[in-house]
């Protein structure tokens, strides 16, 4: 390993202002430098001597180098993940200060690579150069059931927007309005990413999740309840705080689940009154309703405040099961998956269209409203 | 640090609808004019009420890839950015003159810039012209030829019609075309009956919409009797009642408009250099390379 002369340059430079980063400790006295790492102390160091000492501690110079000089932007959210993304210490977050890896620690297992996930995602940071490792780390991405992929199988990008096609469209091509479906494609990289260009990239993948994990470590994620999310509407979704409470309910068990997103709902039906339906473990926070829930909420309010009637129909005991089989079917997205001949299953295509041909006349479904 | 936040629609259904938002959007991130650009949407992610969290930006200009000022200008917008202050008195507009309001975003602790949509920008006309350049490519197109501009209209709404008529009456004025006409989908006078309101046997016809979609990939080819159904397409230019009809779809996918997002951030401040110039320049090559000269993949909304 090797520090390079620009490197001591510069921090020598930031000296005299006192450094303190990641256990690497100098300040600077008329001209007399202390030096601490948490392994080693000097002091009465002076110009030269300080950089005969540095070489010594070169894994905390170029880790200094890396964080203060190429990724910079302290407090941002970029920074805090590229931390998280190797375990180190997150200093924004107070009850995470004691926890991550040190920095010796650290670039061993860089050298190997640091492998995490973040949704169906899964990052690799390493050292550019793995021999004699400068400090530069990289960025490697890809889907996590890509993780025992040989990157000649895959389809490997290193421009971010790239990402955008790749989030667009689901395996049977069809499109992904939420970007945070479980539903990502797998089949493709990124490799060779700078730190900027790994968080646009998973910008372009899941939009707005970086900046969100960063307010919820800091313990400032701003979350809007239903109740505010519903009243702030205008136009044609003015209607939906008139869904009821319970509809609400409903409404985050048919979308707001980890089989459907991978955000954890943070928001509740109002501050203090909780939704019956768990918020699920998705590994992102959700702070508000989104554009789809509020869409389909439309028309749940609309559909909702349309009066109940009670009606008659002639159904056997298996058809009326084999309703229950049909709506279960569509709901877990499973009728692709019904076999052709396999006629034992409610939602089988054959059964619902005899179903369909027994009981649904020219005028709709046979059913007489008796409460009139 | 200064950012670029472009604010358009999307949809839930249609994945080609924010497809202009990221080609402007890639265009001005080519020029290195802003240190972020960010595409934010009503429809898709990231939504208008998450955009400014993922910015590192103190200066952010919001420049709205809208046709009009109305509905989602003024109210839709600056609520979902949290604009707590914004009034659309603070545009002090007749409908077509919104440059931009200067406000804070106090959650998030930077300053707004919140400019008017690119659709009422002078600028805009430029765009309308070189659309149909491309769609006649001809670069010198004018003489004996009639332009149609052609909006959605609404009677809800009337700032809808006056960004319309605003560019067609600056077009007209440099008695560049030999007719200049703004027709609308859903008001007077309409597009369905073009070729009554030109004498020139050519026609150019210039949807003022940002992306291709329902309306102008189906509605208005079928309105305008250039094709009988839209999956079939139609041809450039087409014939109908004896009058040659080029149409070429949405002039929100014309390369240049990203010149007019740019304009829009530099009335409200923003500093870009040359950047105006590479665009430009860019958007001149792409028009004279990419120039596709058929249309009719229907997309829906």
């Amino acid at each position: 390993m090797t520090i390079s002369s620009d490197d001591l340059e510069t921090l020598l430079e930031r000296a005299s202002d006192g450094i303190s980063f990641d256990g690497l400790r100098i300040a600077e006295t008329d001209g007399d430098y202390s030096l601490e790492t948490p392994d080693n102390e000097w002091h009465g160091l002076d110009e030269a001597a300080l950089r005969e000492t540095l070489e010594t501690c070169e894994e905390y110079v170029t880790n200094w180098r890396y964080w203060q000089e190429t990724v910079g932007g302290e407090g941002t959210a970029r920074r805090a993940f590229l931390r998280w993304c190797e375990h180190a210490p997150l200093p924004d977050a107070d009850e995470h200060t004691t926890e991550g890896l040190a920095v010796p620690t650290r670039y061993d297992a860089l050298r190997n690579g640091i492998d995490r996930q973040w949704g169906q995602l899964s990052i690799t940071v390493r050292f550019v150069d793995v021999d004699d490792p400068d400090g530069e780390r990289v960025y490697d991405l890809w889907h996590v059931d890509d993780a025992d992929s040989d990157l000649v199988d895959l389809e490997v990008y290193d421009d971010p927007r790239d990402a955008r096609d790749i989030a667009t469209y689901d395996e049977d091509g069809r499109y992904r309005p939420l970007k945070t479906a479980p539903t990502l494609v797998s089949g493709w990289a990124f490799t060779g990413l700078s730190g900027a260009e790994l968080v646009e990239t998973i910008g372009f993948l899941y939009p707005a999740t970086i900046a969100n994990w960063h307010r919820e470590l800091r313990g400032n994620l701003d979350i809007d309840h239903w109740t505010e999310t519903a009243e702030r509407q205008t136009g044609i979704y003015d209607v939906i705080d008139e869904l009821p409470r319970e509809a609400v309910d409903w409404m985050a068990e048919a979308c707001c689940v980890d089989s459907q997103c991978l955000r954890r709902r943070e928001w509740e039906y109002d501050e203090d009154d909780d939704l019956d339906v768990d918020g699920g473990d998705g590994p992102f926070p959700c702070r508000e309703p989104c554009s789809l829930v509020v869409a389909a909420a439309r028309k749940w309010a609309i559909l909702e405040s349309e009066e109940e009637h009670t009606y008659e129909l002639e159904l056997t005991t298996s058809e009326l099961n084999q309703l229950e089989e049909l709506i279960d079917a569509v709901a877990e997205g499973r009728t692709d998956e019904i076999r052709e001949a396999d006629v034992y299953d409610g939602a089988n295509r054959y059964r619902a269209r005899y179903l369909r041909a027994k009981r649904v006349g020219e005028g709709g479904l046979e059913a007489t409203q008796v409460d009139e | 640090m200064q950012a670029l936040v472009i604010a358009a629609h999307g949809s839930h259904l249609n994945p080609d609808a924010s497809d202009p938002t990221y080609a402007h959007a890639d265009t001005i991130r080519e020029t290195g004019a802003f240190d972020e650009v960010r595409e934010a949407f009503w429809k898709e992610e990231p939504h208008f009420r998450e955009v400014v969290r993922t910015l590192e930006a103190d200066e952010v200009f919001v420049v709205p890839l809208f046709i009009s000022e109305g509905y989602f200008t003024e109210q839709v917008i600056p609520r979902e950015l949290r604009l707590d202050d914004w009034d659309p008195e603070k545009w002090d507009s007749d409908g077509t003159s919104a440059s931009q309001a200067t406000l804070e975003a106090d959650d998030v602790g930077k300053t707004i810039h919140y400019c008017g949509p690119v659709g009422t920008h002078d600028a805009m006309t430029d765009v309308i012209v070189q659309r149909a350049e491309t769609a006649m490519e001809d670069p010198d197109v004018g003489e004996g030829v009639g332009l149609s501009v052609v909006g959605h209209g609404t009677e809800r709404n009337e700032n809808s019609a006056k960004a319309i008529e605003y560019h067609s009456e600056r077009i007209r004025d440099r008695d560049r075309f030999d007719e200049v006409e703004a027709l609308f989908m859903d008001e007077e006078p309409e597009v369905d009956d073009v070729t009554d309101y030109f004498e020139s046997d050519d026609i150019v016809v210039v949807p003022l919409f940002i992306a291709d979609g329902y309306h102008t990939q189906e509605d208005i080819p079928e309105d305008m009797g250039l094709t009988e159904d839209y999956r079939l397409g139609w041809d450039v230019p087409a014939e109908v009642d004896g009058h040659r009809i080029w149409y070429t779809g949405a002039v929100g996918t014309e390369a240049l408009m990203a010149d007019v997002v740019l304009e829009r951030a530099t009335d409200a401040g923003a500093d870009i250099g040359d950047a105006r110039e590479t665009v430009r320049d860019l958007a001149g090559s792409v028009a004279d390379a990419d120039h596709e000269p058929s249309a009719g993949t229907g997309a829906g909304d």
